[in-house]
């Protein structure tokens, strides 16, 4: 982005203001989830039974663990992005817009971080 | 040049039907807000809950394999799948590939029809090999 002439400002970045970045990232995340949701389900079904003990021992394993905080980043990451376009296409007032954009943050961000940790918690061994 | 009927007049932003495409378009959006705001939420519970203890694991996992747990099992599973079958179809499209009318509406119908089997494959899978209780 130059700095010089006011189409090299603006050149690339759209009426968002912020180019693709929002489109990509949709993508990339897309990707990533595609692995690691497919990963969790199958992992699952593959366990022979979900009860405390099981879930437990499966995310005491570093080969759970990882790919599962993994999984969290890359789901939430997500979400975040996709249901901030759903609130752009609906909420028109613009105040309000911000608002729940702010809400969508925090609401992503608490559980993120509280589903983080609840797998390092279990991974360290301390339950 | 007596026509049976009034030519149709263009654009018309309020004279539109439903077909397969904008449906598939709803669907990735209410399938993608509904895991976002109800799917997420379950799976947070379930990891604090394993975090917590043994107790709040129980509260969880009796709910879980009640009816209810069930139905909304398989009901967020339908979402995965139909979710990823529009989400796929979506990088492809990204590419410039697929607009062609005949081709997006069979690529359309085609993520519908993936979404319902992988479920009932899912879900046949694991009634095959544990059952339901």
């Amino acid at each position: 982005m130059g700095t010089g002439t006011q189409l090299g400002r603006v050149r690339g970045l759209g009426t968002a203001k912020s180019g693709t970045d929002h489109w990509w990232k949709q993508r990339i995340t897309a990707i990533s989830n595609l692995g690691l949701v497919l990963w969790f389900v199958i992992s699952l079904v593959r366990l022979p039974d979900l009860t405390y003990a099981t879930i437990v021992a499966w995310l005491q394993q570093p080969i759970a663990a990882v790919p599962l905080v993994l999984m969290i980043v890359s789901v939430f990451y997500h979400f975040r992005l996709g249901s901030q376009v759903l609130i752009e296409d609906y909420v028109h007032h613009e105040g309000n817009k911000v608002l729940a954009v702010l809400l969508l943050n925090f609401f992503a961000l608490a559980l993120g971080f509280t589903a983080v940790f609840s797998v390092l918690k279990i991974a360290f061994g301390a339950v | 040049m007596a026509s049976a009927r009034p030519r149709p007049l263009s654009p018309h932003l309020s004279i539109w039907r439903w077909r397969v495409h904008a449906i598939v378009s709803i669907t990735h959006r209410i399938t993608g807000n509904a895991m976002a705001f109800a799917a997420v939420p379950i799976f947070v519970w379930w990891l604090a809950a394993a975090a917590t203890g043994e107790e709040a694991y129980g509260t969880f996992y009796d709910l879980a394999r009640g009816p209810l747990g069930y139905i909304v099992a398989i009901g967020f599973t339908w979402s995965f799948f139909q979710h990823m079958g529009s989400g796929l179809r979506h990088l492809v499209m990204d590419t410039g590939a697929g607009y062609e009318i005949q081709t997006a509406r069979r690529s359309a119908t085609a993520v519908f029809v993936f979404g319902v089997v992988m479920t009932l494959l899912f879900w046949g899978a694991i009634y095959l090999t544990k059952g339901f209780e």
